[in-house]
């Protein structure tokens, strides 16, 4: 071992090796010095919280800091579990992604196999076009729109149901419509930009399978039903693995967008309860401890669903 | 023959289907925009569709003479440009940096910042980071702590790396600097893809706020998006309420708000979704 060190140093102290190592550290200075400044940024933003996490672990309090606080161990989740507020939030969230996953889940597959169906390329380019659009708005802005279209007064959805002679809808202010309300935002904000992946993957299928399926006399809807649905299969395993590990988690911006105070009961989830008793009300510690909670279940439920997926022949995500 | 028939079928009803989806995508805006044209007697006995009614400009004019919509505008726009000039430039120098196959240390500075994407601290952690460097309540608040997007970060730093070595040390042998060929030679080969990912995240910028929720709660400095929430929540309450004469200005006004706060998004669309679909489909194949 002393002798490799040694023989590493002769090999540095050779003088012609010395300039030039010198000659490269100084170009390789300024490639550090470029690096050092986005560094900060990664050891700031994203590594110092990381370590924040630690006072989901501590009696945590304005003055304390990070570093400081006292250790008490599970205190802080054996009180987020006695919380009620925290199982409503765990099963609204829990309920809400479910419902998605039946409804909203198999939505691209079949946008997805119904624009491939479409033969003239200008057609089919446009309508993905439209299909694409509701992605690119913010929460906020889809939240305006179904507030405007679903008014009780003068929404254009409730002139179309009393047009009918029915009479109008609360679809935002009773509790069980709002779900409805939610899942269909959902519906209509993702499953265009989400049947992007689904119609990648039908692009890759051999045309030849196709072609030989025709021959046979193979009509449309049988072609989908025994070469594209199942080309797409692994794809589909997949986006569910992925979707099954985020059933704990519903984004922020979504929930807070839609949600209002009368449809609370159903509409609390965990990432606003996050804010409610973490900013608004200041419980740093309990807010921490509920958020990795949050955060470890999803991986428990990722492994998971892997590993399932992988027991039952399928390719899983690793 | 009995099977084209069939085919045929199905594509005319496959086609009305996808139609009609697009219509119901599409709808919300054309009502939207129909509502914030019209006149309040219109909207409020319920007449307005997909076609103004009354057509009038009323409620534009008072959007963008009202001085406080008008701040959030300001302050959007002033935050969006900002960001995205704080956001490629680093992206830019972190890109270019581990594009370079000489940087010593490279792998682990990429597991460093990889590592990012799969596992993070969390909303409140990061909160008190940005609350502990004094940063609530400051338009760096809504900058720094998303200042680079480490996957849009790998699309330019596979970029760079696709240009030839070749180039670079010509570079090297005419005495220039790492900062001199970055920004004689890289950057000016670059373009498409920079001008790419300035309009993501421009349009990230625009469309999020989540963290103005979090860090901001002086009016004065409320984004475009907390100031529309605003509007929708006092129009909820409304609608309760017996329509006054109150409530049929803030109806159009509303509308109005939320077209304008859209038309940004609208106007970069075209370019947004070529290049959106373009990346999602590669991340795809690579993944």
């Amino acid at each position: 071992m002393a002798k490799e060190i040694i023989s590493f140093g002769t090999k540095f102290n050779t003088q012609s090796l010395k300039g030039y190592k010198l000659y490269f550290l100084k170009q390789d200075i300024y490639l550090y010095l470029m690096i050092a400044l986005p560094l900060a940024f990664y050891a700031i933003f994203l590594y110092m919280p990381m370590y924040g996490l630690s006072i989901a672990f501590k009696d945590y309090n304005m003055f304390s800091g990070f570093l400081g606080g006292e250790w008490i161990g599970f205190d802080v989740f054996k009180e987020v579990f006695k919380m009620q507020q925290f199982w409503y939030a765990v099963r609204n969230t829990l309920m809400l992604n479910l419902l998605s996953l039946i409804i909203a889940f198999p939505g691209p597959i079949l946008l997805a196999i119904m624009l491939n169906e479409i033969r003239n390329n200008l057609a089919k380019r446009f309508l993905q076009s439209v299909v694409y659009l509701p992605y690119f708005m913010s929460w906020m802005i889809i939240g305006g729109l179904l507030t405007q279209i679903l008014s009780e007064n003068y929404g254009i959805v409730n002139i179309a149901i009393k047009a009918l002679g029915l009479p109008s809808v609360p679809f935002l202010l009773d509790e069980k419509l709002w779900v409805g309300t939610f899942l269909g935002a959902l519906v209509w904000q993702s499953s265009g930009y989400n049947a992007i992946i689904y119609l990648a993957a039908i692009t890759g299928i051999n045309p030849e399978l196709f072609e030989a399926a025709a021959v046979d006399g193979c009509g449309r809807l049988r072609a989908i039903w025994h070469i594209t649905l199942p080309s797409l299969k692994p794809t589909i395993v997949i986006m569910l693995i992925l979707n099954i590990g985020n059933l704990m988690n519903i984004g922020f911006e979504r929930a807070f967008a839609l949600q209002n105070p009368v449809v609370a009961k159903y509409a609390d989830v965990i990432s606003t309860f996050v804010f409610r008793i973490g900013i608004e009300n200041g419980q740093y510690s309990v807010a921490t401890a509920v958020g990795l909670f949050q955060s470890t279940i999803a991986i428990v439920m990722l492994v998971l669903a892997n590993f399932i997926a992988k027991k039952t022949g399928e390719e899983g995500i690793w | 023959m009995k099977f084209k028939m069939g085919d045929k079928i199905v594509g005319y009803i496959n086609a009305m289907l996808l139609s009609l989806f697009a219509a119901i995508c599409i709808l919300p805006f054309i009502n939207v925009l129909a509502v914030s044209l019209s006149s309040n007697r219109a909207i409020v006995s319920g007449m307005v569709t997909v076609y103004p009614i009354e057509l009038n400009y009323k409620a534009y004019i008072k959007v963008l003479t009202d001085r406080i919509i008008l701040k959030s505008i300001g302050f959007s726009a002033v935050l969006t440009i900002l960001y995205v000039a704080c956001a490629l430039i680093l992206t830019i120098m972190l890109a270019y940096g581990l594009s370079r196959k000489k940087l010593r240390g490279r792998n682990f500075i990429l597991l460093f910042v990889t590592f990012t994407m799969y596992f993070n601290g969390g909303i409140i952690p990061t909160f008190l980071v940005v609350q502990k460097l004094g940063l609530l309540d400051s338009i760096w608040s809504l900058v720094l702590p998303v200042a680079i997007n480490t996957y849009y970060m790998i699309i330019m730093k596979t970029f760079f790396s696709s240009i030839p070595e070749s180039l670079i040390e010509s570079a090297v042998l005419d005495g220039c600097n790492e900062f001199m060929i970055l920004i004689k030679i890289v950057l000016p080969l670059s373009l498409p893809v920079i001008a790419t990912m300035a309009l993501f995240y421009a349009v990230y910028r625009w469309n999020a706020f989540q963290d103005a929720v979090f860090y901001i709660s002086d009016p004065d400095k409320f984004p475009i998006q907390l100031r529309l929430r605003e509007l929708i929540l006092q129009n909820q309450i409304n609608q309760d309420i017996q329509t006054d004469s109150e409530t049929f200005v803030s109806e159009g006004i509303r509308a109005a708000s939320l077209m304008v706060a859209t038309a940004p998004i609208l106007v970069v669309y075209p370019w947004l979704q070529k290049y959106f679909v373009k990346g999602m489909t590669i991340g795809a194949v690579k993944g």
